[in-house]
């Protein structure tokens, strides 16, 4: 009695749970209303067959408890009532696979009106490629992508000098267009998703998958990586913008196109020598930096890391949270480099400072930090000698209290949480591994092994690897 | 007396055996005996408590995530990487290394010999050599745990390029160990697969015909021919998996980079590989489910002491479900970027599925209707996993049909599904049975109330633990996440449920030390449970000895059999069940005999 009690009390308690859950589908933003109207359907039949099946199986259990002086019904068989069972769940399956095939025929066609996107996923970033003016994209091919080519772009094809470029994980949509989004992969399977538009596919290397959707609603979704990519998949995240048509014209023609990428500036050592004589005064002469005036060693940095903070402290996506002391100076010096040729020069002026390890001022447990740098060294590379394509900067040889005190601040959301640090989100959440007090310590301490005996040979490789990149 | 019963004959009917018996091999010492052993029974409780403890450390393993998952700032030893490892590691042990071998080298070891009036598997030795090898796969796993960059971390689908190229936890000594344990898994599982196929075949006793076998061989056996047909295409996919890691060439692996640099390999299709694992992938759900579905017939006809309604249409629903297993697999593949024009087939294949299994539901509650249920320990797992296997077969349904899959796959909602459908439910009848069948297999009763609070724990809490899990899928929580971080539609109760789904973990995780505690003091202190406890008609209730010898029954002579295995409640029979050795005209024999034949 008590047991089918309690399967009456799970069959009402799951149907109460299914209406009154705060957990349910996401408002929808696109036009596949379609597909949560079948989700409704496969609702109502499985669930009238899973309260009508369990009750009765529970009015079984009641009505027919054993009784010693009862004899179970003999019948092995009864073919009308097999039929009609059968007959029943088939019409139930047809009603929910009819409209299931139905709207899967409207997903694998794609109108013809479609604009066409392409969403490109590595480990563990997005980044996006529009057609351009012409509305054809150029060739690209695996084996071309290199730090200074990411996106693999054939530089003989005509149709790809006008290509837009958005390397960054945010990408814009027109409203109440439909759009086709060609997916692509530079090393693993990734699958791109945004909830509210209910559609996702993976991404596959090798090969272009697409979906299609109509966003519907403005506003700005994330994306996330739901295919198992590897230690960064839970922070393998960007995010699509639905802007009115004023808003995404304004946007689309701020996007560099490759041939504008292809005639950036290239940095001048000796104009750069001027640019830092504002740097000395903290950084010192060599770049190598000074604890007491808060200020890290910048020689031997990859040059597009610098590249992008300089830019970040510029628009103020470092440097203006309040809680950021040492940010805040940084930022007004920044501003002393006019424009991009400057931030150019400046760090090619860098890149000529002698590289040697800085000194180490932490102690910590190595052997443990050892173990935490296997998610680490994932991005930033085993001998942390940073690795561009993941934009994970070098580490080893550089000042260690600086590693920590960055690493306090991603934890505590100091740094990394500005909408516009694209990149910075992701190591905020990185930095959430180092649970304990201790763990910062230790993975520093680990870094300055890595320092001590490796970094020459890690960064010689790294120069080489780097040099004369410039995107 | 009116003789009433369903296809039951008497001795005129049978024909004589057809083979002489060959002398079985009777070692002497205690090592030929239990370590050594040919005897199917001796192996299969090698494979069981093989099986468990394998099992255990999955169970280990599947709360470490739980901790990270409900309180994610709190246990800093829990990494991504070993965070991804130890996801991978239990879905694989679980499904292959608990389930498989547990099912068909645990369950179909003792009970198909026994079930089919066997004295052993036709090939004792070959069988014997299969533990010893499944043993090594077992040990080659947990020998990965130990390895520099320990086991893999590709998720337990081993998807490539990710599962060989950097950026994955154990690309290393770990994937490999664990591509070469499947492959000596299979080896293993070969050789006692083609003997219980076999013995199904060729070794049934005089009048036992396919259309009297007890479900549960019905079940293993078809289970058994989806695994030799499935697992050949795991094989050939992890020898390759293997050579495109050793010594790089590109089965599956495209030109691509790793960790932003240039690799080497060019022209292969990670599809490829997909195609193979779900080739295998599909019938293996089949090849755990089957024998669960074989198991719990017997236990509710038993248990309601009524016959298995519709045995007929049980025994084409099995063969259906086995048949159809081969054509629905790309169903795991509606987003992986295939030809999408394939959904439409493999979503129409899925949901035909539904349609034996879904009569396989209706029998088994039918068997219920009109019965005389006792509630014991057994039938309460079989009747829970009734409950679960519907809520988990109708969430299939959802994923199955190729639209409703678009916004679900790759969230909570999968996991929640597979587990209900997958793990807890085979999980159930695996308890049920091992109750079922342990006062045969040990001559003692197991702790009855010990055995119910165990089935409380584990029934409601695998339910707290699966079902509002669905509602986080709904919500569009990614699967195989270390963590969440803020976005927009995720909730902040949506970690509280987290939470909350953890704690009902660890309570079912803690329910199991009560089993295993009552396993084992049972066998010292369980009251004697005589012959045929539950008054059962099937073979192995009615061996002379309990638990049954070398040989299973009668030294002189095999059972004959002479009806089906439902004969519960016939009516105008004394008994309200009559043994399958039982002929037709020996009903008043069979008088007033609570043990049976098995006692003269």
């Amino acid at each position: 009695m008590a047991f089918a009690v309690a399967l009456i009390i799970l069959i009402v308690g799951s149907v109460l749970f299914h209406i009154l859950s705060p957990w349910y589908l996401t408002p929808l933003a696109s036009n596949w209303g379609m597909i949560d109207t079948t989700i409704d359907i496969t609702f109502w039949v499985t669930g009238i067959v899973f309260v009508a099946v369990n009750a009765f199986m529970a009015y079984c259990v009641i009505k027919f408890r054993y009784n010693k002086e009862r004899r179970s019904e003999y019948q092995p068989e009864n073919h009308k009532l097999e039929f009609w069972l059968t007959a029943i769940t088939a019409v139930g399956v047809a009603a929910m696979l009819a409209p299931g095939l139905i709207v899967w025929a409207e997903f694998v066609t794609v109108p013809e009106d479609a604009d066409e996107i392409e969403a490109i996923g590595q480990q563990w970033h997005w980044s996006y490629r529009l057609p351009g003016d012409d509305g054809k994209f150029g060739n690209v091919d695996a084996k071309l992508i290199s730090d200074d080519n990411p996106f693999g772009m054939d530089p003989d094809d005509p149709h790809g000098q006008d290509d837009r470029l958005i390397e960054s994980n945010v990408v814009h949509l027109p409203l109440d267009r439909n759009v086709k989004i060609n997916l692509r992969s530079k090393d693993v399977l990734h699958n791109f998703t945004v909830a509210q538009f209910r559609v996702k596919m993976d991404l596959v290397p090798g090969l272009v998958s697409y979906i299609w959707l109509k966003p519907t609603v403005a506003g700005e979704y994330e994306v996330l990586c739901e295919e198992l990519c590897g230690i960064g998949h839970f922070a393998m995240r960007g995010k699509v913008v639905v802007d009115e048509a004023a808003d995404y014209a304004a946007w689309y023609a701020a996007q560099p196109t490759y041939a504008d990428i292809l005639a950036r500036p290239q940095g001048d050592p000796v104009a750069g020598q001027a640019q830092y004589a504002v740097c000395v005064a903290c950084h010192g002469p060599e770049g190598k930096g000074m604890q007491v005036m808060n200020s890290p060693k910048i020689a031997g940095q990859e040059d597009w890391y610098l590249r992008r903070q300089l830019n970040y402290y510029k628009i103020g996506a470092r440097g203006a949270h309040p809680a950021d002391t040492f940010g805040q100076q940084m930022a007004p010096m920044v501003m002393t480099l006019a424009d991009d040729q400057a931030i150019e020069d400046v760090i090619a002026y860098i890149g000529t400072l002698p590289d040697e390890p800085a000194e180490t001022t932490i102690a910590g447990d190595a052997e443990r930090g050892e173990d935490i740098w296997v998610t680490c060294g994932a991005c930033h590379g085993h001998e942390a000698q940073g690795i561009k394509a993941l934009n994970a900067p070098r580490m080893a040889g550089m000042t260690d209290w600086y590693l920590a005190r960055q690493l306090e601040n991603f934890k505590a959301d100091i740094r990394g949480r500005h909408e516009d640090d694209l990149y910075g989100w992701q190591m905020a959440e990185m930095a959430r591994i180092l649970k304990d007090d201790d763990a910062v310590n230790d993975v520093v301490a680990y870094i300055n092994t890595l320092g001590e005996t490796q970094v020459a040979a890690a960064s010689a490789e790294a120069g080489a690897a780097y040099s004369g990149a410039e995107e | 007396m009116a003789q009433v019963a369903h296809d039951a004959v008497t001795d005129a009917d049978l024909r004589p055996f057809e083979v002489a018996e060959e002398p079985l091999y009777h070692p002497k010492t205690f090592i030929g005996k239990y370590i050594w052993s040919q005897d199917a029974k001796v192996i299969a409780i090698q494979y069981g408590i093989t099986a468990i403890g394998i099992g255990l450390v999955a169970l280990v393993l599947s709360i470490l995530m739980r901790l990270q998952l409900g309180f994610p700032e709190s246990f800093s030893l829990i990494d991504p990487a070993n965070y991804l490892q130890f996801v991978t590691m239990h879905g694989m042990i679980m499904v292959i290394y608990l389930l498989t071998a547990l099912f068909l080298g645990g369950f179909g070891n003792y009970l198909i010999p026994l079930m089919c009036g066997a004295r052993d598997m036709v090939f004792p030795y070959v069988n014997m050599v299969s533990y010893w090898v499944y043993l090594a796969a077992v040990l080659i796993l947990v020998a990965s745990f130990f390895v520099p960059g320990g086991p893999t971390g590709a998720g337990w689908t081993l998807y490539p390029p990710q599962a060989v190229i950097g950026g994955t936890p154990g690309t290393g000594a770990g994937i490999i160990l664990m591509l070469i344990s499947l492959c000596v898994f299979i080896i293993g599982f070969t050789m006692g697969g083609l003997n219980y196929v076999v013995t199904v075949l060729q070794a049934r006793t005089r009048g036992m015909t396919l259309m009297r076998l007890p479900l549960t061989v019905w079940g293993i056996f078809m289970a058994t021919v989806l695994a030799l047909l499935a697992f050949p295409a795991l094989f050939v996919s992890c020898i390759m998996m293997i050579l495109d890691r050793l010594i790089g060439t590109s089965f599956f692996m495209p030109a691509m980079l790793a960790a932003g640099e240039q690799t080497a390999y060019d022209g292969g299709s990670p599809i490829l590989f997909q195609h193979l694992f779900w080739f295998f992938g599909h019938p293996e759900v089949y090849i755990v489910a089957l024998p669960a579905f074989g198991i719990v017939s017997d236990v509710l006809a038993t248990h309601a002491r009524k016959n298995i309604f519709g045995y007929r249409m049980m025994v084409w629903a099995i063969v259906a479900i086995g048949a159809l297993s081969f054509i629905v697999w790309a169903h795991h593949m509606y987003v992986s970027g295939m030809n999408p024009y394939f959904g439409f087939f493999f979503a129409t294949t899925t949901l035909i599925i539904a349609v034996p299994t879904a009569i396989k539901v209706y029998n088994w509650v039918l068997t219920l209707w009109r019965g005389n249920i006792q509630l014991t320990v057994p039938m309460l797992f079989a009747i829970g996993f009734i409950f679960t296997f519907i809520n988990g077969g109708l969430t299939g349904l959802f994923l199955g049909n190729v639209t409703v899959d678009l916004p679900l796959s790759d969230t909570y909602f999968v996991v929640a599904h597979f587990h209900m459908v997958m793990a807890v439910s085979p999980v159930l009848v695996v308890f049920g049975a091992i109750y079922h069948w342990y006062p045969k297999m040990t001559g003692r009763m197991f702790d009855e109330t010990l055995g119910k609070i165990h089935f409380w724990m584990t029934f409601l809490g695998t339910y707290a633990i699966y079902y509002p899990m669905h509602y986080l899928g709904f919500e569009g929580v990614p699967r195989r996440y270390y963590a969440y971080g803020e976005t927009a539609f995720m909730s902040d109760s949506a970690q509280d449920l987290n939470a909350a789904i953890s704690i009902a973990a660890i309570i079912v995780a803690l329910a199991q030390l009560i089993f295993i505690y009552n396993v084992i003091k049972s066998l010292f202190s369980g009251k004697e449970a005589g012959h045929n406890p539950w008054k059962a008609t099937t073979l192995e209730w009615q061996t002379p000895h309990t638990p049954p010898r070398h040989g299973n029954f009668d030294e002189d002579e095999l059972p004959s059999v002479y009806r089906w295995a439902y004969d519960y409640g016939v009516p105008g029979a004394e008994q309200d069940f009559i043994p399958q050795n039982v002929p037709s005209e020996e009903m008043a024999a069979a008088r007033g005999q609570g043990e049976t034949k098995a006692e003269s």
